[in-house]
């Protein structure tokens, strides 16, 4: 029996209610009609499931919107989901309102690094008491023990300790970045969520962030959720991937394999977009033609349809299902490429 | 050469902080022509926001031009009183921040964001602006603008609320658009999609463009020009092809070295030794890299040659990689 996973999503699903558009009669008499549900709404996450076991790191891409930042949210028990699960060693975190979860001795377990680091620094807090502040309250700490940690977690994210002192408006947009890092793995969970943690980095500060990710997986068995548009450092950093599209996960499986043989046609345009020095923007491949809208969808089409290069008339029929080939590695897509041979 | 559309001279800044002065910025020489593109790198906090800033007027009230000139047309923008320098922001100059959620507004929506631009700066009426905003949406790839423009920026993903501020810095038409990081919250079709746009007004209104950036392939591919920044300093300033196939600067060489490629390993990429001095240091050294330098002589305490504003090239180094390198 294959050992449990240190995270198992099941078909989880969060959809945004957005205000009805149209006049007021016209709302009034579509309310009589339908009953409360008329209210148009956003299907940001739509039945979404995966696992990630202990010390793997799985890595999620997809287009900007298509509901990354809320899906890792959801299992960061900030937002409630609609539909679904989420268990955690085998504990089902869905229960408690995301509210209640900040007070639970779960939330040590799961930390996030956020996608713009000046949302989650509160800015009356200098750089060391920003990190210190999960210290005190998970984990307890004070005094020098406290200070201690602080200085040797900063260290390791690359964090000259003269900046120490400085509030958040004083920092560098990557200095800051590295403060919101340093913050999440300080109290060491064992789920860490990075949602675009290497946008602002440089190069060189992006190389120490991620040998230091490997390395803390390396000690203490961390399992990562890392969310980056860039693709070469997915590649690198990334046992698995997860491809999502407008709310869906289209395409999964080892990392390695899934940029090298993608299976989705969506998955071989984001790899054939990619930047390359040897090769003008003018040939860059740009994905054309109309995206679907993420508001009350069709159930019964595939999301990708209006811009995909293969799509026919059972597209438009049938939803399709992510399916594996026997390397484990899957797509959901009614004419998905073979992949790699096994 | 073509006549610049901005012209900086001998910027310094300094910044008064609770543990002493940051010297942040040190007579920085250089310059973007009409209809040009010039990408601004280096590592995290060698000062590139700071430099936009200073150009822009919105320098931190603890900061301090020590000395220099920022010239746009007839007008020293460091010299400018406030009113003049609010009205030829927005009008003239236009920037895109690096955190595209927390520089817009929370609290209004961002189509009436867009079309307040519109308004002040772009001799729309009032009765045409929500439609202007609208359209504008569309050409940044927001799909659904018109649902989209009635949004909150709590409502819309970290990529959407970066393209919403690309709308809003393009509404005006500015000659000079600076762009600190426009795309890094972005997917790369997305990405594709944002600098095309930027370029196609580049050529077509013959704006200048600063773009501030991390990622070496996308200033490789879209810059006329990379002017490389560290610690406060403008290490070196060359035409892109020229840089790229043979750079001159032992820390452009390092940062060039540390980019991940389609094929590298974790393991080979290489980290820049050493941290950035400490800015607050009553003496810095008169190369701020020598400390992390693999190249350093003994003449590299001697002051460094004066970088040219106007010149296409700039190189501030004692011992910098052979010229031929790539042939
Ligand atoms: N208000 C301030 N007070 C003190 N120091 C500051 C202030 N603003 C910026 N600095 C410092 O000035 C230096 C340059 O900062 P700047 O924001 O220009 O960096 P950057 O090159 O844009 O970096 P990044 O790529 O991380 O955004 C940094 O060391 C930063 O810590
Ligand atoms: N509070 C909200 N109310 C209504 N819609 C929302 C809300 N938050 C997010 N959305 C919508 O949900 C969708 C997914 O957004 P999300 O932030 O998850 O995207 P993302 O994949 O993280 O994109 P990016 O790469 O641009 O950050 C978008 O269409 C967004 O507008
Ligand atoms: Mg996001
Ligand atoms: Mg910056």
């Amino acid at each position: 029996m294959k050992p449990e996973p240190l995270l198992d999503v099941a078909e989880l699903s969060k959809r945004y209610v957005l205000k009805p558009q149209g006049s007021p009669v016209a709302r009034l008499v579509r309310r009589l009609k339908k009953g409360p549900e008329a209210a148009p709404r956003l299907h940001a996450v739509d039945d979404v499931s995966f696992t990630i076991g202990r010390g793997e790191t799985v890595g999620l891409v997809g287009e900007s919107g298509c509901g990354k930042s809320t899906l890792v949210r959801l299992v960061a028990r900030l937002i409630d989901a609609n539909d679904g699960s989420i268990r955690l060693a085998g504990q089902e975190l869905t229960h408690r309102r995301a509210r209640d979860f900040a007070t639970t001795p779960e939330r040590v377990k799961i930390q996030m690094v956020f996608q713009d680091a000046g949302e989650s620094i509160n800015p009356r807090f200098s750089a060391f008491e920003a990190i210190a502040d999960p210290l005190k309250r998970l984990r307890g700490l004070g005094g020098d023990a406290l200070r201690a940690k602080v200085e040797e977690t900063a260290t390791r994210c690359g964090l000259p300790l003269e900046l120490l002192p400085r509030f958040s408006h004083q920092l560098s947009g990557g200095q800051r970045a590295r403060v919101g890092i340093a913050r999440a793995i300080s109290v060491e969970p064992e789920l860490l969520i990075l949602d675009e943690p290497t946008a602002a980095l440089d190069v060189s500060v992006q190389v120490v962030i991620l040998q230091l990710l490997e390395k803390l997986k390396r000690e203490l068995g961390m399992s990562y959720l890392f969310v980056s548009h860039d693709l070469n450092v997915v590649r690198l950093l990334c046992d698995r991937v997860l491809v999502m599209y407008l709310g869906k996960i289209v395409e999964t499986g080892p990392a390695e394999t899934v940029f090298s043989h993608p299976r989705h046609p969506y998955t071989k345009a984001l790899i054939a977009a990619l930047p390359d020095a040897n090769r003008p923007a003018s040939e860059r491949v740009r994905l054309a033609g109309e995206i679907a809208s993420p508001v009350d969808p069709d159930p019964n089409t595939c999301r990708f349809v209006g811009r995909c290069p293969l799509a026919r008339a059972e597209c438009r029929e049938a939803m399709p299902i992510l399916e594996a080939n026997s390397s484990g590695h899957a797509a959901a897509c009614h004419f998905a490429l073979p992949g790699k041979a096994s | 050469m073509a006549s610049p559309a901005l012209l900086v001279e001998d910027l310094s800044v300094e910044f008064r902080t609770r543990g002493g002065i940051v010297k942040a910025l040190e007579r920085v020489n250089f310059h973007v022509a009409k209809g040009e593109t010039i990408a601004v790198v280096g590592e995290s906090g060698s000062g590139k926001s700071v430099t936009a800033y200073a150009v822009m007027g919105i320098l931190d009230p603890a900061a301090r031009v020590t000395s220099g000139r920022a010239v746009l047309g007839a007008l020293d923008l460091l010299k400018t009183d406030r009113h003049t320098l609010a009205a030829v922001r927005g009008r003239e100059i236009a920037m895109i921040f690096q955190n595209p959620r927390t520089a817009l507004n929370p609290i209004r929506r961002v189509g009436d964001q867009i079309a307040d631009v519109l308004l002040r700066h772009a001799n729309v009426t009032p009765s045409a602006a929500p439609k202007k905003a609208v359209e504008l949406l569309e050409t940044v790839g927001i799909t659904d603008p018109a649902r989209r423009a009635k949004a909150y920026p709590f409502e819309l993903s970290g990529g959407m609320c970066q393209r919403v501020m690309i709308a809003i810095a393009l509404a005006a038409n500015p000659s000079l658009l600076i762009a600190d990081e426009p795309t890094t919250g972005l997917d790369v079709t997305t990405q594709a999609i944002i600098m095309d746009i930027i370029a196609e007004r580049a050529k077509a209104t013959g704006m200048a463009t600063i773009f501030i950036t991390h990622d070496l392939g996308l200033a490789a591919e879209r810059a006329d020009r990379i002017v490389v920044m560290h610690a406060g300093h403008i290490v070196e300033a060359r035409p892109t092809r020229d840089l790229f196939a043979a750079p001159r600067h032992p820390y452009t060489a390092a940062l060039i070295a540390a980019t991940p490629g389609p094929t590298s390993q974790l393991s080979d990429l290489r980290t820049i030794a050493g941290g950035l001095p400490d800015l607050r240091a009553a003496e810095l050294p008169a190369c701020r890299y020598a400390g992390r330098c693999a190249r350093r002589l003994e003449g590299c305490a001697a002051p460094l040659p004066r970088v040219d504003a106007a010149a296409s090239d700039a190189l501030a180094c004692h011992n910098p990689l052979p010229q031929e390198r790539a042939a």
